[in-house]
């Protein structure tokens, strides 16, 4: 009898999801509430701003520039066949402000500080650390969980910005000084075609909501963790890989909302 | 690493991330040049519009003058009715001239205004009279190949 | 000072799920006296710790801490009363990102409003009481497991609770660290004027100090008495714990179907990996 197996197997499956669905919005719901002491003592978030954001810097800046470059390179390729390689600068920042900015930066931003985030809320939850502050009379929730959920939602958006700037800067290194298209031509077009609302608010936008989503998750999979060695260690891969497929279903999502016209 | 330190280099980041937001939004962005003033709505019927898009440019002699903001069918008369969002700044004659032409061969489509020499304006709301729908390439093509099979057999 | 108990159990039942963790405990823990919990490894000590905590909530029965019912609080209630409360955690639970400093004024900084240099004072005072002013820099990282658990305890009584509770004070430590903690336990008790719950399975440490003794076995209390009571017992149960015996009333064994049977069986096959 396979056939009801595999089924009761999907069934559990799916149960399984929708409960920890349901364990994690209840969780975002309480970090909400008591986000008080973390906008109250902004210091405690200030410090974990410098974990999740200045610590993310070098690595957004170096892929941004990287990307920003084989974007100039792959981009010129197929547009002097078409004789528009004017149409460079367009490509390059069409292609990060709408689309690389925020999903890359997401996703190195959900395995760099995302993973780091869980790491240190397990590791707190399994050495009781989590315990103590509560026999001390104070909620973890708002001491540990909600500064470090909020310097995530606050660092997503200026790292996907600084992604998106290096990576029209790399484009312009690549195309403008090293292949030689036209630099009036590069920056015009792409202020033509680019547009503050439609395509950089929008952009913005979206690296807002991933940044929530990231740092809803790795809050989440820290708190939740098995109190264990491995316990962490499993949490800090599902919060990569679940971030990481989140950042493209919701990518999916606010593209087709955003763009359809 | 003690609490000053950290302010500042949360600062910086702060600063360097709003940076280049701002960088984004005047150098990349058109939020310098366009989107900023207020704009009032034209109207105008073409045949046909090609492939002219939501968001396209209104230019007159070149310049951007204004963004096409709704393109609609006229199901009574069977025409594309469009209507663009025009600079406050610009006020346009009566009789305005609207086509519908293509920058470079292969390039985007986008509303162009010769001026007239009417002496009123066009109003907010207001339709330009005067139009010229978009050159269809294939059909350009086609009468070219028409126009040189004639000329062939006349001789 | 009253005569009412500072804690008072009574016909607590504890289940997680349906699986019963503690059945009708009745502990009674005086003003000013150290009272020990003993017991094998999972028999439910340390969930009675987080019941008086008010970290979990009894089945039924109920737990009465300076008369109040902890069960019946609300969450207000709960973080105020656990103001009163110290604990110290079975490793310590030292906050890793936290100086040694740091940690001890962690509940001064949350709950009071004293100047810095008043916390400074206080901080370097608690520290002074275990032995480790000197340390006062460190991280967490840098202590040995020994020193740990004393920061641990100066942290536990930085706001001069009324009741402190012991996680397993003495596990992991070498015999001198162990005498120092022990030596601590009960000076602090004294010198603050409260009370604490040591929950252990070193007997003859917590021998020493403790001024009465219950003995938890299977989420039942099988014995209780005051340190020379114990000593003497001729209950199998605490003979065999006092004197750490191998097999007794606890079993060796785990308990299992007939050796014979489980032989004759056949190795169930490994389950592939869709079934």
């Amino acid at each position: 009898m396979m056939t009801p197996k595999i089924l009761r197997a999907l069934g559990h499956w799916v149960t399984d999801r929708i409960w920890r669905l349901g364990f994690a919005a209840r969780f975002l719901l309480m970090t909400l509430v008591y986000s008080g002491t973390a906008l109250r003592r902004l210091q405690l978030t200030i410090r974990e701003t410098y974990f999740t954001g200045v610590l993310s810097l070098v690595i957004i800046l170096v892929s941004g520039l990287f990307v920003g470059m084989v974007l100039g390179l792959q981009g010129y390729e197929t547009l002097q066949r078409y004789g528009s390689s004017e149409a460079l600068g367009v490509l390059v920042a069409l292609s990060l402000v709408r689309e690389l900015g925020p999903v890359v930066a997401a996703l190195l931003f959900a395995s760099r500080a995302g993973s780091a985030i869980t790491a240190e809320i397990g590791l707190m939850k399994a050495t009781e650390q989590l315990s103590a502050m509560e026999m001390m009379a104070v909620n973890p929730i708002a001491r540990v969980v909600a500064p470090r959920f909020w310097a995530g939602v606050i660092s997503m958006p200026l790292l996907a910005a600084l992604f998106s700037a290096m990576g029209v800067f790399g484009g312009y290194l690549v195309g403008v000084q090293l292949i030689g298209v036209d630099e009036g031509a590069f920056w015009s077009q792409m202020q033509a075609a680019v547009d503050f609302r439609q395509d950089i608010v929008n952009g913005v936008i979206k690296s807002c909501v991933f940044g929530l989503i990231v740092s809803w998750i790795a809050v989440f999979e820290g708190y939740d963790a098995d109190p264990t060695a491995e316990g962490v260690s499993r949490a800090t891969t599902r919060t990569v890989v679940t971030s990481s497929l989140a950042i493209l279903a919701a990518d999916f999502v606010l593209t087709a909302f955003m763009f359809r016209g | 690493m003690n609490r000053a330190a950290i302010d500042l280099w949360v600062g910086f980041f702060v600063a360097l991330g709003l940076a280049a937001l701002l960088f984004l939004a005047l150098k990349v962005g058109n939020l310098s040049s366009t989107a900023v003033g207020e704009t009032y709505a034209l109207q105008a019927r073409f045949d046909n519009i090609g492939g002219l898009k939501v968001r396209a440019p209104v230019k007159s002699a070149g310049v951007v003058v204004g963004r096409v903001g709704e393109i609609r069918f006229d199901a009574e008369n069977y025409v594309a009715l469009v209507s663009m969002q025009i600079d406050k700044r610009y006020q346009f004659p009566r009789d305005t001239f609207a086509t519908i032409n293509t920058s470079g061969l292969l390039g985007e489509q986008y509303v162009g205004f010769e001026v007239g020499g009417d002496t009123e304006m066009l109003k907010a709301g207001d339709q330009v009279k005067k139009t010229q729908s978009a050159v269809v390439l294939e059909k350009l093509i086609s009468q070219f190949m028409f126009d040189k099979a004639a000329a062939d057999e006349g001789k | 000072m009253s005569a009412e108990p500072l804690v008072q159990i009574r016909d607590l039942n504890f289940a997680y799920d349906n699986r019963a963790i503690l059945s009708g405990i009745n502990i009674t823990i005086p003003r000013g006296k150290v009272v020990a919990i003993m017991g094998p490894s999972g028999c439910g000590k340390t969930t009675t710790l987080r019941l008086i905590g008010g970290q979990l909530r009894p089945t039924s029965g109920e737990v009465r801490v300076a008369g109040k019912a902890v069960h019946e609080l609300d969450d207000a209630g709960l973080y105020h009363m656990r103001r009163r409360m110290g604990m110290l955690f079975q490793f310590g639970a030292l906050f890793t990102d936290m100086s040694v400093y740091d940690n001890v004024a962690f509940q001064m900084r949350e709950h009071t409003n004293l100047p810095e240099e008043l916390i400074h004072d206080l901080v370097l005072m608690k520290l002074h009481a275990v032995g480790l002013r000197g340390a006062h820099r460190l991280m967490p990282a840098e202590l040995s497991g020994g020193m740990a658990r004393r920061v641990a305890l100066a942290r536990a009584i930085a706001l001069d609770p009324m009741l402190i509770m012991y996680d397993e004070p003495f596990a992991g430590l070498d015999p001198i660290s162990l005498s120092i903690v022990g030596e601590l336990i009960r000076r602090l008790n004294d010198a603050l004027g409260a009370s604490s719950i040591v929950v252990t399975h070193d007997v003859q440490e917590s021998l020493k100090i403790v001024d009465y003794v219950y003995f938890v076995s299977e989420g039942k209390i099988v014995a209780e008495g005051t340190a020379e009571e114990i000593r003497g017992s001729k209950a199998p149960y605490v003979h065999q714990f006092v004197w750490g015996e191998a097999d007794g009333p606890v079993p060796f064994q785990y308990p299992a179907r007939p050796y014979g049977d489980e032989m004759m069986e056949q190795p169930s096959k490994p389950k592939a990996w869709w079934a």
